[in-house]
């Protein structure tokens, strides 16, 4: 199958940028390639979160539902990004839609078989949760700067 | 035909009206549908203790053209009320349990009676917690009473806010976060959430993820209300009619509703 | 007492019914032609039946013919049905007037009429039975509806020629007539001519009888009559499938990509709302004279297909056209039963005749059926 192409891939994904080709491989095991056209969802509120989604190509919306106001976007995701966090810690259900805005290339990667091999692999492991709490800092920082509403009328 | 006794303005655009409705008797949780003349009907929950004498005490936001005009009424002025609908806070089907109650922005109000009647007969519940989030301090419901009540020493409350100035030495952040803070023992533990839905949702969430069971959570919800008897439809969330079966819901019976887009 | 003796009337008989429901002081309503449709309005005598006319129904479609009898009923049924007078299109409710105390409120007084149905199919009995639930029962009781309702004189037919668009006998809700009539007749072919082969279904009825002149109906009227209903049984326009099930398939299949289908399809005009029997969503208005010293308040038909239905918080619940249409259909086959205890849908057919683009709701729930995402095992 394509085993040996998705190594390169995450290698390749800014995400996992300087990664040891060994812990791509492991990654690899857990990945495989999927596509999203435009207005499919990747996820929807409520489902068990699974799997997680390195974008390739494309770009995807994190938004939810409230009724009479519609889906409330709060954040786009782009290529060389990740989509969906809540798989790191339990109970792992997602808490938002995930939504293409356009065609998009994603590297799915099942979050179970991920979290195993971390387990069994501490350094993968160590790696592995440095690159995603770097990018969970920055989201964090962004949110906050969001939410002060900067731009509001001011109450 | 029902008159106004008193108004007080509780925030910018929310004020809370005592009106004599001739000694109507409700629960906790329950709502009447106020008539500004000429204008229209709007559900209001009532925000006051039940049992208690003397007038219904109901907390208005003016959002629209009905609750614009309600919140304008003045003592001596009169309107259209009929009521009491809907479901109730199973408040003493939970004797013997610890109770949460969480609270978003003006959830706290069709939320307050029910906290009238924990407190009334405080014995009876194990430990009780009040987690009210809000937008900002100037959002802040019923501030004053809320003092009282975390003076009594024998409830919980903590109160948060989504973003504040410098003079708040309060919480600030979600109020899902105060769920871990607060002391209860989700095994036996009744939980009662309202707010706007997408708060309600979550809240649910971390409540079960702490370890409270979906049949000991119960949501208010809202939609569009117009005969406020189960006759008109427009109060439809997929099999029920929330101004029947509702607005108090067991979430385990609402999950799967919730999370089906436009229900 | 019901009576199960089997009456013949000719149509003379007939005629001395209609006077004799004049004489007692009912509003005598039927079908009648007009803007080339059966519809149903107030009748003074056999001549405003539908004598000799027929109808074509398919999806979207509805033409009167010719026949080649006289038959009074020979037709299906028509845009209308008969909550048009006893759920009305538009009620007053209350007017209020402000004085020195503040306000006065006058509630509107119910109807007196005493309303005589005629030409009443087994689907509109079932649709009134249906209405009766949720508009009388639950400890509200429409008070409009209750008066309208009262003391009813209904004259059922069993249908001869089902429509294109009919699928009662899969909803067993038809074609003979079951439920609360006064009279059922069935319109056969006799020797001189048409007759009605007349059961009572009621005390009244049997009064009724009683005065007209009738006689007892022989073996072969008898037979003739009931093949007249095993007859139309076969000749349905439509089935439902798996009636039984309906309720549960729709339950699961809430985001079937069907949805998105029919969502390209339909306007979302209403008009399945209008002419359903059953349907009955209203809504009120306020509204105020001029001077603002005066107000009343109109209760009036309403339509989950329009935005302001689910309107809360600035917007609607349900904007897409694809989650009206889903709302219509899972209430009618399915969350009417959470609601009130029996299906929403009788099988008349009148949604799919009056839709303009012809949708179909047999075929929508067959759709689903056969990918049913929900389904226990792969492949169902």
């Amino acid at each position: 199958m394509e085993v040996r192409g998705l190594d390169r891939l995450i290698c390749e994904h800014p995400l996992f940028a300087g990664m040891a080709p060994d812990h791509c491989e492991l990654m690899g095991g857990c990945a495989k390639n999927v596509r999203f056209g435009k207005g499919q969802y990747l996820f929807r509120e409520g489902e068990p979160a699974d799997e997680f989604f390195l974008i390739r190509h494309g770009r995807v919306a994190l938004e939810i539902m409230a009724p009479g106001r519609g889906p409330l976007r709060f954040l786009t995701v782009n290529a060389g990004e990740m989509a969906g966090v809540a798989w790191l810690v339990p109970p792992y259900r997602w808490l938002f839609d995930a939504q293409a805005l356009e065609l998009t290339r994603a590297l799915s990667i099942d979050a179970r078989c991920l979290r195993e091999k971390a387990e069994k692999d501490h350094d993968f492991g160590y790696e592995m949760m440095k690159r995603f709490m770097a990018m969970l800092v920055e989201r964090l920082h962004a949110a906050q700067l969001q939410m002060l509403d900067v731009y509001g009328a001011g109450t | 035909m029902a008159r106004v006794r008193a108004r007080r303005r509780e925030t910018r655009d929310t004020w809370t009206l005592a009106i004599d409705a001739g000694g109507l008797k409700f629960q906790p949780g329950q709502f009447n549908m106020l008539y500004a003349f000429g204008i229209g009907e709007i559900p209001i929950s009532v925000s006051g203790a039940p049992g208690a004498p003397g007038p219904l005490i109901h907390t208005v936001r003016a959002v629209g053209a009905v609750s614009q005009a309600v919140t304008r009424l003045k003592p001596g002025d009169t309107l259209g009320l009929r009521g009491p609908y809907g479901t109730a806070w199973p408040v003493t089907e939970s004797h013997g349990s610890d109770v949460v109650v969480v609270a978003g922005g003006l959830g706290l109000a069709p939320l307050r009676p029910a906290i009238y009647q924990l407190l009334a007969e405080r014995d009876r519940y194990g430990r009780v917690a009040v987690l009210y989030g809000t937008r900002s301090p100037a959002d802040i419901l019923f501030g004053r009473e809320i003092e009282r009540w975390r003076r009594r020493g024998d409830v919980e409350i903590q109160v948060t806010v989504d973003h504040a100035d410098s003079l708040w030495h309060g919480h600030v952040g979600v109020v899902t976060k105060l769920i871990d803070r607060a002391a209860f023992d989700p095994d036996h533990t009744v939980a009662f959430v309202c707010g706007p839905e997408i708060m309600m949702r979550f809240t649910a969430s971390a409540l079960g993820a702490v370890g409270v069971a979906p049949e000991r959570i119960y949501l208010s919800l809202e939609r569009n209300m117009k005969c406020a008897i189960g006759q008109c439809g427009h109060c439809q969330l997929g099999p029920t009619l929330l101004c029947r079966d509702g607005a108090v819901v067991r979430y385990d019976r609402v999950r799967p509703l919730l999370t089906v887009w436009e229900l | 007492m019901t009576s199960v003796k089997h009456s013949v009337l000719t149509i003379d008989g007939l005629e001395a019914l209609l006077d004799a429901l004049g004489r007692r002081g009912f509003r005598v309503l039927g079908p009648t032609v007009r803007d080339q449709a059966i519809v149903y309005d107030d009748i003074a005598s056999l001549a405003d039946l539908p004598r000799g006319w027929t109808d074509e129904q398919d999806g979207g479609r509805y033409r009167l013919l010719r026949r080649d009898d006289d038959a009074l009923f020979g037709y299906a049924a028509g845009p209308h049905s008969w909550k048009k007078f006893l759920h009305a299109p538009g009620q007053r409710l209350w007017r209020a007037e402000r004085n020195a105390e503040g306000m006065s409120v006058v509630g509107e007084a119910p109807s007196t009429d005493r309303l005589a149905l005629i030409g009443v199919r087994a689907c509109e009995l079932h649709a009134i039975a249906i209405q009766d639930r949720v508009l009388l029962s639950g400890g509200h009781a429409d008070p409009f509806y209750r008066a309208r309702r009262e003391d009813n004189f209904i004259v059922a037919v069993n249908c001869g020629e089902p429509g294109g668009t009919c699928f009662c006998a899969s909803m067993n809700t038809g074609p003979k007539a079951a439920g609360r009539y006064d009279l059922a007749l069935t319109e056969i072919a006799g020797k001189g001519g048409l007759l009605y082969v007349v059961e009572a279904g009621s005390e009244a009825g049997c009064a009724m009888l009683d005065e007209l002149p009738r006689r007892d109906a022989t073996r072969e009227e008898i037979a003739a009559a009931e093949a007249v209903s095993a007859g139309a049984a076969e000749r349905m326009g439509r089935v439902m499938p798996a009636t039984h099930e309906v309720p549960q398939l729709l339950q699961r299949n809430l985001d079937h990509p069907r949805w998105d289908e029919v969502a390209e399809r339909c306007l979302t005009c209403g008009n399945c709302t209008m002419v359903c029997p059953t349907c009955f969503c209203t809504t009120v208005e306020d509204v105020t004279s001029l001077d603002g010293a005066s107000a009343e308040r109109m209760q009036r038909w309403d339509s989950c297909f329009t935005m302001d239905f689910s309107y809360l918080h600035g917007g609607s619940v349900r904007a897409s056209p694809r989650s009206r249409y889903r709302q219509w259909m899972t209430h009618k086959l399915s969350t009417w039963w959470d609601q009130f205890g029996t299906s929403g849908c009788v099988g008349c057919g009148h949604c799919i005749t009056w839709c303009p683009v012809g949708i179909d709701i047999t075929e929508e729930v067959a759709a689903i059926r056969a990918s049913d995402v929900g389904a226990a095992s792969p492949g169902g």
